[in-house]
């Protein structure tokens, strides 16, 4: 069965949401935290609700209507959902009331909205959708994981169409501690600059973070409107080497009967730190040596489910056929591109393959 | 593909026994887990009781064999998981694909309480360690270390429908041919931050709960894990002692009714008690229990009552929730209960829906209230609902 990617919505920290032209402005950002570029939700959430609702919930169930809207779906046959942290402001809410009034005199809205569901859910209650509604909250495998249950959904015939999305936000507790874990670049760092060829020795340790909300509507009828097909998605954890990352990607490539050549473009997952990159630059000296290679995570930052941006950027290239020449690859932009690979993986642990075509 | 899919072992901790053997004899002889707070550290420990696990973390850290400074989750998950693969009694398990799906409520929230009390004051306090296994899916990996299990690992986090969606995924896991074999399941420890949340909702029980009861008032928080090892056919054929519980069907809807309510007529309920029989081409009339969800709560027992009186009426099958015994365990709830669903297939036996005084006087069906023996058993519907509307049932079929 083929599976095509019909719509996306997309609220990140560049101008992606309300479908404007494909990356042609990249933003620039000074310091180690990028933040989604928040549109204007009255137009597609109720006020009373908006008061109500978190950033997270606020970005997830807007960049799900946006998807829905350019599908021309009203209620999805199934909505699945995958975040790593889930509700994060909520749920420090809630943790930091507890500590302060000694678990007394505590209010619930917080508690409800800190649930990893919780977005999934509101999607679900705003378009009264009685459908299959799933969570996956794995760390670098919850887009992923989310995907692969779509994916299996529509291949087990029971739906046509479904709703897949990844949510992940910053909050100031989390960046404060994830900047503690020694996650992020130290310093002014611009992230238009963050993969500018420094001498080896120059490289730094440090990533900078991001966040994102982004929807894909996946059905298996073909329309015209189509971003792209989903021919394949593989996951490996905590491969033991460069040796069984090659053999992952050998074996993947090889089970759907494609080789490096019938490849156009492969986009890396590189972050900027030289500690999880070095992968990266092995393979390029290795087997993706014939290939051309970009990276995205300049872009959006780093974050578990940054995968997701990469799908929606690959899609775009594929509907559009081509790399736009603003994002700073000289020549690229003549390529005319057939099937993408994404290679992607986070903290060296949880490691993704996607493959995308025309239709 | 795969067909059928087995369930090959079982394993499981909870309030009432920290292996199957004991759990199965607090359920027979009626003692439940609930009682005072032991273990977690609450200003509302008088107040509320619980179903705690009886051992503190050192225990489990030996029994567990993880380090007893993990989170109290991770270390109730290996537990039971350990259990449901020596179970199984895979042999050449490392040749075969596969994966852990595990599922959990609010990953390493025990240890992050803790960090939390420190960070509140000074930002840059507070141990690392403590924050590290915050996240729902570094619970899974910590389990699916310690297993040796690499080739697919995830978590699923829907509330208190977590582990029936955890065993539904990882049946499909089997039927799509991605694994041969996946441990699936769920684990939650008890820990202030849901504590303080179910209080703040007030719907915590002051006293014992009583699910299914005219005066019900409220549910018991309790903690534990379960899993069930599911394989495929060739897997299940080629093992020295072959299956015999199936299963047979499962559903998943959304209630969209509210973020933590219940509809008034249970529509998700119905519609995912419906679905999964859809999805095993069973009659109503074919199902012998129906392990309730029943969380004693006034919301969510008149709401799944309403739904199995629409879709059994007038013939019911015997049902109870098991709630009573070991509390509402969060996201390890739909794993304890599909772990009692296959015992009670195994051994033809039903349990009892303990406390059960007053009937609810708006529904025409009674739980059972004893422990049965030499029951007929066939197949069993598990319900599993949680916030977010979302509602998972389960059937498991014996060949």
């Amino acid at each position: 069965m083929t599976i095509y990617i019909r719509a996306t919505g997309n609220i990140s920290p560049q101008k992606t949401f309300g479908h404007p032209p494909f990356l042609t402005d990249p933003k620039e950002y000074f310091g180690n935290r990028l933040t989604c570029i928040e549109p204007d939700y009255r137009e597609f959430i109720d006020a009373k609700q908006i008061r109500r609702m978190s950033r997270i919930i606020l970005m997830g169930v807007c960049a799900a209507k946006e998807c829905l809207q350019e599908a021309g779906v009203v209620i999805p046959d199934a909505i699945v959902t995958g975040t790593a942290y889930g509700c994060l402001e909520d749920t420090g809410l809630f943790l930091s009331k507890m500590v302060e009034y000694n678990e007394e005199l505590l209010t619930p809205t917080a508690f409800i909205q800190s649930t990893h569901n919780t977005i999934g859910a509101q999607i679900g209650l705003i378009l009264q959708c009685n459908n299959y509604n799933n969570t996956f909250v794995h760390c670098g495998f919850s887009f992923e994981s989310a995907l692969l249950d779509g994916m299996m959904l529509l291949k087990e015939k029971e739906v046509t169409n479904v709703l897949v999305g990844a949510i992940d936000e910053i909050t100031n507790i989390s960046h404060t501690i994830l900047k503690r874990m020694g996650l992020y670049r130290q310093g002014q760092v611009s992230n238009l600059d963050l993969f500018k060829s420094n001498p080896v020795a120059a490289r730094l340790k440090g990533t900078i973070a991001g966040e994102g909300s982004a929807f894909f509507m996946l059905t298996n009828k073909l329309s015209p409107a189509d971003y792209a097909k989903l021919d394949a998605l593989s996951t490996f954890y905590k491969p033991k080497g460069i040796k069984e990352i090659e053999h992952h990607i050998l074996f993947f490539l090889a089970a759907h009967s494609i080789t490096f050549k019938d490849i156009d473009l492969i986009i890396t997952g590189k972050n900027g730190d030289i500690r999880s990159d070095e992968i990266f630059d092995q393979l390029q000296q290795r087997i993706f040596s014939n290939n051309v290679l970009i990276n995205y995570k300049n872009l959006c930052g780093e974050y578990p489910t940054a995968t997701a941006f990469a799908l929606w950027m690959a899609a775009n290239i594929i509907k559009s056929g081509k790399i736009p020449s603003e994002l700073g690859y000289k020549g690229l932009n003549e390529i005319k591109i057939k099937r993408i690979l994404i290679y992607d993986q986070y903290q060296s642990i949880h490691h993704t393959l996607l493959m995308i075509s025309t239709c | 593909m795969s067909d059928t899919v087995f369930v090959a072992g079982v394993g499981i901790i909870s309030a009432i026994g920290k292996n199957v053997a004991e759990c199965l004899y607090s359920l027979e002889n009626g003692q439940t887990g609930i009682g005072q707070m032991v273990f977690l550290d609450s200003v509302h420990q008088s107040k509320f009781p619980v179903a705690e696990v009886k051992l503190d973390n050192n225990d489990l850290a030996q029994l567990s064999s993880l380090n007893n400074t993990k989170s109290r989750t991770s270390l109730l998950s290996m537990i039971a998981a350990k259990e449901a693969i020596n179970d199984a009694g895979i042999e050449n398990i490392d040749l075969l694909r596969t994966g852990f799906i595990s599922a959990n409520s609010v990953g390493g929230m025990d240890k992050t309480e803790k960090y939390f009390a420190e960070y509140f004051y000074d930002n840059q306090k507070g141990r690392l360690r403590d924050v590290v296994h915050h996240e729902c899916g570094s619970i899974s990996e910590l389990v699916a270390d310690q297993l040796g299990i690499r080739d697919f690992v995830t978590t699923i986090s829907t509330a208190c429908s977590s582990s029936a969606n955890a065993i539904f995924f990882g049946a499909r896991l089997i039927k799509n041919n991605i694994l041969d074999v996946v441990v699936a399941g769920g684990a939650d420890a008890l820990t202030k931050f849901t504590l303080n949340g179910f209080n703040s909702l007030m719907i915590l029980d002051e006293q014992f709960c009583q699910p299914f009861d005219e005066n019900r008032r409220g549910l018991n928080l309790g903690e534990g894990a379960a899993y069930i090892v599911l394989v495929s056919e060739k897997v299940a054929a080629s093992l020295s002692k072959i299956p015999s519980v199936t299963i047979s069907g499962y559903c998943n809807a959304n209630d969209a009714y509210h973020q933590t309510a219940s509809s008034p007529d249970g529509t998700g309920s119905f519609l995912a008690m419906s679905g999964a029989l859809k999805k095993s081409r069973l009659q109503p009339s074919e199902i012998d229990y129906i392990n309730l969800h029943g969380t004693g709560t006034q919301n969510n027992d008149i709401a799944e009552g309403k739904a199995i009186k629409r879709l059994f009426d007038p013939h019911y099958p015997k049902m109870s929730s098991t709630k009573a015994f070991t509390g509402h365990t969060l996201g390890a709830s739909g794993g304890i209960e599909a772990v009692f669903s296959v015992l009670s297939l195994q051994h033809g036996i039903i349990y009892p829906n303990l406390r059960l005084t007053t009937p609810m006087k708006d529904l025409p069906f009674i739980p059972v209230t004893d422990f049965l023996k030499n029951q007929t058993v066939k197949h069993i519907l598990s319900n599993s609902f949680g916030f977010g509307g979302n509602c998972t049932s389960l059937i498991f079929s014996k060949l």
